[in-house]
């Protein structure tokens, strides 16, 4: 009963956003005519819109219930839970499979647009009915996508022909309850994968709502930059969650997944790498349109496309099966996803072609190495690994097409092509800070560029003569080095000229300066939070090494001057959880230095039959000693077989993650009280020279 | 005169993209293949990066802790998953691979710890080349099992 009242909420919903939308567009055309107040259907879509969000929340409540109170006989609640999991994890099942994802993305999307249709809608009146549009649209169809294909609700029931989920009982049937369900894989039980999916799902539903904005704007015609001053914080925002949810996945696997890394070049991967590729590209470039008034095509352009990649990124990291291209296919919902995709990317692109002679740059380009040139070099840097990535997905595909022979591209292809590309950014990052608007030369740049680049030199050459001989890791140094001082030597520079003109203090200068340039100083400390994940990613890319050895009790294995001793190995159950754990104690001396223990496991889940392999880690801000237990004998003198990886400076990744949230929060966070326009120029005053 | 100093940047982009993904591409490209067509094959992709996926015949398993050496036999399955679903599903079709004693079989090689969830009737998906004897060298060993995990319907009830 319960389950068919969550079905009938979604019906429900469903109807409400097919509604909303007609509404909304009908309402629009009347617009025109009437004063603001009197636009009845508008008011009365934006009603139903809002209305959506109560009854999702209702209904994924009730699925919620059904999870904790072991409802087995829901299909949906036998996949993802068991008895043995504890109540947290039933709860956060809700997305743990792909049904209650789908309801999971739709709740939150009613979420998002509930929140910006409740705003004051006074000046941009004219946008409100496409918000709506756009966003019921996308809401109707990851409905839809519930209520006929994967229903969250749908119950067993026996048959002549046997057990199976439906979502109306079948004649002739008998309802069907399992003892027990078959458990959330234990891999996903982990608080990393706990928080990890919905980051990355707040991140990819946030940028439906500028995607919204900007289609509001070209239906308009106000194709001025109005629309990416109202998104601007939406897009940092989703920025933001979909960045945190890329990280949180790679220390996932990190302390999981027990291979010693933390990004495999997946498709899985991929595919929520390639919307904040274009994200980020978009957040760089809407700045230029809103500094100079250039670029508005590419900003279209790239929103569209992040949008188009937020969909499929959705489909391909929740459809699970997804070994090869050919399992888009025998997923039922893989079909309806490429259609919407494809539909509502020509449809996107037609308004665009549409408005494209509306948005047209209001001045030119005037120097190659202007800042603006130089941003617009960094959009393309961040398409050219969106190509690569996307080559790489398609690849196989295209192979077998062709030749009939299926050829795939493994990390090692993706390593290869990125890295210059990596390298040519970072170099952009300490360069474009410096340029000029408008016009600047290399005699201008290289004035402002020579002092930071000095002593950025000394860094390879200290780590050179420290014995470090990769030349790619001093390249790699350098640059680091370089994008740090540029960022603090512009800073300060900022904060000098502020001191003299205001006569403050050095310190509260440097305060007011970044308080009142959130986004630009935000920005700084995010760029230096990439330096700092770019030390680990060297670090463990490069510097990485690996031993493994079978070796008995009192024994040791010695890496990078670390000596790993086995000391003691133990394996017990835990029956309510059913679990076998097994546990090893290995001492740890560098140099003959005693360091701590280690306790390597192994978790046994009796109901998946499935292992996990626990790393035992020690961490500090040099290098990461990371011990597998692979393998053990009870009582043989053969003693136990470990695996050790030494991954220097790879603790400076999960750092530089932290300093990127600190500077994502400073750059998006609400300004208690918005500057008006008008101000903004005096404020650009205070900054000197190249800067603004 | 800056036009076409800009047309000219792009132009120096997109060369540099193109050259780095078709270079990359060629240097680490890997090669589908059953083990039908590696048998076939044989000599003619010998060194080749190769990845094949078969059947794990359990009797053959043999695992030396000392030296971290494991040895086993695949059986030849379909690549093509849709011959998969239509004889019977990926379980049916590596059972039948492993009880039937005329399928193409490859013995294989694999140097480090012994995989969680190596066993009969487990799918194996390798990485590595043929050596000149016959035998694929796998530096990476990726293992599936259908087990009732990935069945949608429950085994058990009350009624």
């Amino acid at each position: 009963m319960l389950a068919d009242f969550g079905y009938g909420i979604l019906v429900v919903t469903f109807v409400l956003a097919l509604y909303s939308v007609t509404a909304a567009i009908l309402g629009n055309r009347q617009q025109a005519a009437l004063s603001p107040k009197g636009m009845p259907l508008v008011e009365s879509a934006r009603r139903a819109q809002l209305l959506t969000f109560p009854l999702l929340t209702l209904s994924a409540g009730v699925l919620i219930f059904l999870l904790v109170t072991n409802r087995f006989d829901i299909g949906y609640v036998y996949e993802v839970t068991s008895r043995s999991m504890p109540t947290y994890l039933k709860i956060t099942a809700w997305w743990g499979g792909q049904a209650g994802s789908l309801l999971f993305w739709a709740w939150l999307l009613s979420a998002f647009t509930s929140a910006v249709t409740l705003r004051k809608w006074d000046r941009d009146r004219e946008f409100l009915p496409w918000v709506i549009v756009v966003s019921s649209i996308t809401l109707a169809f990851f409905l839809s996508m519930n209520l006929f294909f994967e229903n969250p609700f749908a119950r067993f029931f026996q048959t002549s022909e046997g057990v199976e989920a439906y979502t109306f009982r079948p004649q002739g049937s008998i309802p069907f309850m399992p003892q027990d369900g078959r458990g959330l894989n234990p891999l996903l039980r982990h608080p990393g994968m706990v928080i990890h999916p919905p980051m990355l799902y707040l991140g990819f539903v946030s940028f439906v709502i500028p995607f919204a904005f900007a289609i509001a704007a070209l239906a308009t015609g106000r194709t001025d930059d109005r629309w990416t001053r109202i998104t601007r914080r939406w897009t940092l925002w989703a920025w933001l969650f979909l960045s945190l949810g890329l990280v949180l996945g790679g220390r996932w696997a990190y302390d999981v997944l027990g291979w010693g890394g933390y990004w495999g070049w997946d498709p899985v991967e991929i595919a929520a790498f390639m919307p904040w590729l274009t994200g980020t590209a978009f957040l760089h470039s809407v700045m230029i349109q809103e500094k100079r008034g250039l670029l508005k095509h590419w900003n279209m352009i790239l929103i569209i496309l992040t949008y188009a990649l937020v969909i499929f990124g959705t489909f391909l990291t929740r459809s699970g099966v997804l070994s090869s291209v050919h399992a888009f296919a025998q997923s039922a919902i893989g079909p309806m996803f490429f259609a919407f995709i494809g539909l509502t990317f020509i449809v996107s692109i037609s308004l665009l072609i549409w408005r494209w002679p509306e948005l047209k740059s209001e001045t030119e380009m005037k120097s190659m190495l202007s800042r603006e040139a130089l941003f617009l070099l960094n959009n393309l840097l961040f398409m050219s690994v969106l190509v690569v990535c996307f080559w790489g997905v398609i690849f196989p595909l295209i192979s077998e097409l062709v030749t009939g022979q299926r050829v795939t591209v493994g990390p090692p292809f993706y390593e290869r092509a990125n890295a210059p590309i990596f390298g040519a950014m970072m170099a952009l990052m300490g360069i474009a800070p410096l340029s000029a608007w408008g016009k600047s030369t290399a005699l201008t740049l290289g004035r402002a560029l020579w002092k930071p680049t000095l002593p950025a030199l000394f860094v390879p050459l200290l780590a050179y003569l420290a014995g470090f001989t990769n030349w790619v890791a001093l390249v790699g140094f350098f640059l680091i080095a370089f994008v740090i001082f540029v960022t603090l030597y512009d800073t300060y520079r900022g904060a000098r000229a502020r001191q003299r003109a205001q006569k403050e203090n050095f310190f509260v200068a440097l305060g007011r300066l970044a308080a009142r340039n959130r986004r630009r100083y935000g920005g700084y400390l995010i760029h230096i939070s990439m330096m700092l994940m770019a030390i680990g990613i060297l670090g463990i890319e490069i510097f990485q090494t690996e031993t493994q050895g079978t070796i008995a009790q009192g024994d040791a294995l010695q890496l990078s001057g670390y000596t790993i001793e086995y000391k003691e190995v133990a394996s017990w159950d835990d029956l309510p959880a059913g679990v076998n754990y097994t546990r090893a104690v290995v001492n740890i001396y560098k140099d003959g230095r005693y360091l701590g223990q280690l306790t390597p496991r192994i978790d046994y889940y009796y109901d998946s039959q499935q292992r996990m392999t626990i790393p035992g880690q020690r961490s500090t801000l040099q290098d990461d000693l990371y011990v597998l237990l692979v393998d053990w004998q009870p009582v043989s003198a053969l003693g136990a077989t470990f695996k050790v990886y030494h991954n220097p400076l790879v603790n400076w990744l999960w750092i530089g993650c932290l300093v990127f949230i600190a500077g994502m929060l400073f750059a998006a966070w609400p300004d208690r009280d918005p500057v008006p326009a008008p101000q903004r120029k005096e404020q650009r005053a205070y900054h000197p020279g190249a800067a603004d | 005169m800056q036009r076409t100093k800009f047309l000219l940047g792009g132009f120096l982009i997109l060369a540099a993209v193109v050259y780095l993904i078709v270079s990359s591409t060629q240097a680490s490209a890997e090669y589908f293949m059953t083990i039908d067509e590696l048998n076939t094959k044989g000599q003619a992709v010998v060194g080749k990066n190769l990845r094949a996926s078969g059947a794990v015949i359990g009797d053959s398993i043999q695992y030396d802790p000392q030296t971290l050496t494991l040895t086993f036999t695949v059986a030849h399955v379909p690549g093509d998953n849709a011959d998969i679903e239509a004889q019977g599903g990926l379980a049916e079709v590596l059972h039948q691979a492993v009880v039937d004693p005329n399928r193409a079989r490859m013995e294989v090689v694999y140097h480090g710890p012994m995989p969680d969830l190596l066993r009969n009737e487990a799918q194996a998906i390798m990485t590595g080349h043929l050596g000149e004897d016959g035998v694929f060298y796998a530096d990476e060993l990726l293992l599936k099992c259908p087990t009732k995990y990935e069945e949608a319907v429950p085994e058990q009830a009350e009624g």
